[in-house]
Formats: structure tokens, sequence, C-alpha cells
């Protein structure tokens, strides 16, 4: 399959250009050192307020920071598209008869992928911390399927809205504008008891929540039949993403 | 069969500029084709419609025997694309780059592998291949975006102006390639160019663009000799009444055509070394005052100058920065 290949091919590319960026794997290894660290200092009283599972405010935290670190780091994805875009690298792939979904396809895909092993990250941090995940396989795996689809999802975002936006400065603007409010709209770092009522209402509805909630309930070994919904959801919201940024794709493709 | 055929292609963009009037021409098998313009004559977008980066809004063209918009897929199976800008990923290396390239255009293994290869060596590139191309000099980089442009063996090649932006050795090489590849190796190619010379020494058949139609076309001598005779140029000086000094002009015997630009006229001779004594007495006589005289072969510049009525370099510094 051509279309296949091709995303794998792109894809490639997308892996090249990160593992040749030190500097980023160095960040994507302290940051969340730093997060642990300074979330689990800063919001120590929270853990005194309600009971979290295992007892331990970072054993809460840490699935939580993992679906954080996927969030931050595929929200500005569309970035890399821009630079592509400047530089050449599209026209020239449209030059040729690679498949056209297949640039989209690599990018969601490059998300995915560099969330899950930032997520991972966090976990071997978190574990060293003295974390203890109720599930160590299973959970393991759930937190990082959590982590790539919630990516993938805002990957794809991302890609969409940079081709719409079409400049750095709108696409920086439109996700930190949303990052914030979609983190503090979750039980990423609060527990749901300790919110207030309407906005326990507004997390249900949040995609950041169900990436949470999933990632929690498989760290925790709690996997209950909300953990499937979740999952559910969350892949059909990296669908319609998906189809929102291919939809700007050929939109931008005929605006030539 | 020919490489290239256009018919009345027109191309309105969305914000209302018309790039392209209604051009048509072909481009036959093995030739070098010169699309030669100024800045923002509607050249670059000539080449993506050609090649399927853009739609246009009316019109036909035909790649190598393919319609761009009934089979866009298979056109772009059998051209090869360099764009204006260099266009090669810098955060990889040139093989990687090529490879890639040879997999999007369906290569794979060691034929792949061979080609590559055999690209790198050809473009002087061999030493430089597994180096990122962040390192490469402008005209490394240049002649990395032709190899890719190759890595499928095409028989049609568009260059968007290649040299643009090189130093004048590495133009030479440039030049040297392009028409080896025409020569040796039966590629056909378009090339736009903004240097008339470029277009002059490459081109067998060349268009001359001009705000989106096509104002001159033939072989280079074929256009050059239409114009039988020199050129003689003369600034009049300051405050010198350019009116009247065409006027004079154009009751001189010999002279055939007279183009006025601000200060400067442009009198088309049969003999210049005859007719230069008797063009300065003219205006002597009449009292104007000249600041300076030229006297020139005939070249693509005055081509341009006689097809669009304004001069080359005119056109380009108003056309720059349009594309």
């Amino acid at each position: 399959m051509k279309a296949i290949r091709d995303t794998l091919q792109l894809f490639m590319r997308e892996i090249r250009i990160s593992l040749r960026m030190p500097i980023w794997i160095i960040i994507s290894i302290i940051q969340p050192i730093i997060w642990l660290l300074l979330f689990s200092q800063l919001f120590r009283v929270v853990g005194s307020l309600g009971t979290f599972p295992g007892g331990s405010y970072l054993g809460f935290l840490a699935p939580g920071l993992a679906i954080m670190s996927s969030l931050f780091s595929s929200a500005y994805g569309g970035m890399g598209l821009l630079r592509d875009i400047e530089r050449g690298f599209v026209d020239r792939l449209l030059a040729t008869p690679a498949s056209r979904g297949a640039l989209i396809g690599a990018r969601v895909l490059h998300a995915a992928v560099t969330v899950m092993f930032q997520a991972a990250v966090i976990l071997v941090i978190s574990f060293v911390l003295g974390v203890r995940p109720g599930s160590w396989v299973l959970g393991t795996l759930i937190v990082l399927l959590s982590a790539g689809l919630l990516g993938g999802a805002f990957g794809a975002a991302s890609n969409g809205l940079a081709l719409l936006a079409g400049r750095y400065e709108i696409l920086m603007a439109l996700m930190n504008f949303t990052i914030l409010p979609l983190t503090f709209l979750s039980t990423m770092i609060m527990a749901r008891p300790l919110m207030p009522g309407w906005m326990q209402a507004v997390t249900r509805f949040n995609p950041v929540d169900w990436a949470v909630s999933a990632a929690r309930d498989g760290f925790d070994g709690t996997a209950s039949g909300t953990l499937a919904l979740h999952f559910l959801l969350l892949l059909a919201f990296m669908a319609v993403c998906w189809l929102l940024a291919a939809r700007a794709f050929g939109r931008y493709r005929a605006r030539n | 069969m020919n490489a290239i055929e256009v018919q009345d292609l027109r191309k309105t963009y969305r914000n209302g500029v018309e790039a392209l009037r209604g051009v048509s021409f072909a481009v036959e098998e093995g030739e070098i084709f010169g699309l030669l313009g100024p800045n923002g004559a509607g050249k670059s977008t000539a080449v993506r419609i050609l090649c399927t980066l853009s739609a246009p809004t009316s019109g036909r063209a035909r790649v190598a025997g393919v319609d761009v918009l009934e089979d866009p897929d298979e056109v772009r199976r059998r051209i090869g694309y360099v764009a204006q800008e260099s266009s090669v990923d810098i955060q990889a290396t040139g093989r990687e780059n090529l490879a890639l390239q040879g997999h999007l255009q369906d290569l794979s293994g060691p034929g792949l592998r061979g080609r590559v290869d055999e690209l790198l060596e050809r473009f002087d590139l061999a030493d430089a291949a597994d180096r990122m191309v962040e390192t490469y000099s402008g005209g490394m980089k240049r002649r990395l975006d032709v190899a890719m442009g190759l890595i499928h063996r095409p028989r049609l090649l568009f260059l968007d102006e290649p040299t643009t932006g090189l130093d004048p050795e590495s133009r030479a090489v440039m030049w040297r390639e392009v028409r080896d590849l025409a020569q040796e190796g039966g590629v056909s190619v378009l090339l736009t160019t903004h240097y008339l010379e470029e277009a002059d020494r490459l081109s067998r058949h060349l268009a001359i663009v001009d705000q989106g139609r096509i104002v001159a076309r033939g072989t280079p001598d074929q256009l050059k000799s239409e114009l039988h005779g020199d050129r003689i140029t003369v600034e009049l000086a300051e405050g010198a009444d350019v009116e009247r000094a065409a006027r004079c002009l154009a009751d001189l015997p010999g002279g055939s055509e007279i183009v006025t630009e601000e200060r400067t006229l442009h009198v088309q001779v049969t003999n210049g070394a005859r007719a230069v004594p008797a063009v300065v007495a003219a205006l002597e006589d009449a009292g104007v005052r000249i600041a300076q005289v030229a006297l020139a072969r005939p070249s693509l510049d005055d081509v341009y100058l006689r097809a669009t009525g304004h001069s080359f370099e005119t056109a380009d510094a108003a056309g720059e920065g349009e594309g």
C-alpha cells in the first residue's frame, strides 16, 4: 500500500529530525522531573485534602503529568508543518505521486509516538521517586496509549489549525489560549471531588480529562467500564481532529 | 509528441491577481525551452500549474503526454520539479534527501541505493553525501535540488530559476549540467529565468513572458535577427526634451524604431557605427543635450524592450517581491 509506505517514510524523517536534536531529548527528560518535583511540592496541601489511591499525591500526579506532557508537546506540532511549507518541502512532496494523506498521517503518528516516549520517561522518573502503579504491565500500557491517543489528536488539530491560520504567531496564540483551560478543567492535578460542581460537570466533555481518567484508571489498576468509554471517546476525538487536518490540507492545496 | 503543450492557460488567484492571461506554447521532446521574464511575470505560476501544484482557472496543459487535470499522479511520475527556492531538507543528509525522494517516487532497494550513489557522484556531492545539508554551500544545495528532481529518471525536468542567487562559478556549473542533461540524457527541460544571458545561452526555443502574457517567441537567434541591426542607447541630459529628441531622430535615414523610456532613447539602426555620428549631430543641431551614448549588438534585452515597450531591468525591479 503506497499510502502506508509513504506515511512510514515521512514518519521516519520526522523521527530522524527529533533524534538529531539532543536538546529536545534532554528537555524531554528533565522537564518531567521538574514538573513532578514542582507540582508535588506546590500542591502538597491538595494531597492532605482528599484521599488519593495509594495515599500519595505523587502517585495521583504521575499519570496526570504523563498526559500533560502529551498535551503540551503535541499542541505545537503544527509549527513543523509551517516550517516544511516555508522551506518548500511540502511543494516538493506534492509534485511527486506521494499519497496525499501521508503527510498529515506521518505527522499525527510522529506526535503520538513522541508523546508516548515522553510519558514513558515520566513513569520511569516517578518510579524512581517511589511511585508504584497498581497494575504494572497493563497500567503502563494504558497510560502510554492514552497519552498517544491524545497526542495524536492534538498533533492533528495543531497541524490543521496551522494550515488554516498559516502563521506561527496565530497558531501559538490559539494553542496557548486552549491548553491551560483544558488542563485546569481536567483532573490532571486536582481530584474531582475537590472541584466546584460546575467544573466537575465540564470535565466530562474535555478530551484531556478523558485521557487523564483513562491513564489514571489504568495506572491505579482500577480499570472499569469508564476506561473503555474514555478510550472510545479519545479515538473518536482523534478521528475528528485527523479529519479536520486532512480537510485543511485539502483546502491548502486548492488555494494555490 | 511534444513534451509540453499549453493552450490558453489562465490563472487568476483568489486575491484577484491575474498571474496568467492566456498563455500558449509547446516544448519539443529533448529540447531546453526557456521561459524568460522579469520577476512577477507569471513564470512560476505557469510552472506550478504544469507540475500539478496549482490548478489553472481555464485552459489546457498536457505534460509528458498527460493532461494535468485528468491524471495529475501520472504527470507527477513523469516529471522532475525543481522549485525556485531551494527545497532540500536541511535537517537531513544529502543521501537521505535523495533516498526519501526516491521512495516517494516508488523506488526502493538496491536499485534506489545505486541511483542515489550515481547522482551524488554526478553532481559532485559524493564527499558530502552523509553530511547534514545545513552545512552545504548555496551551489551544493542547488545541485542537490536538481539531483532530487532526477531521482526517478524523468523525461521532463522543470527548473524554476535554477541559478538565481548563485555565484558566477556555481552558475557556470549549473549551465553545464543542464546542457548535458538535454544533450546526453535526452531529457526535455523547461527552464524559467530572469537572466537574459541564461535564456540566450541555454535554450533552443524561448518565450518571453510579460505581465501574464507571452510577448515574443522563437529561437534566440530568430528573435534577435528580427531586430536586424544594432541598438543605440542615448541618455539625455537632465531636463532635456525627450519628445523633441525622438521626433528629430525619427527622420534619420536608417533608423527604424525608437522606444523612449524616461530620459533614455533606444534607437534601432541597420548599421550602428555609421549611425552614431548622425544621431549625435541631429540631437546637437536640435539643441538637445546628451549625457551618454552607447552602441550595442542586438541582445534579448532589445527583443524584450521591443515586445513590451519597457526595458527588462525596469520591469524586473518593478516586479520584485511579487514572485
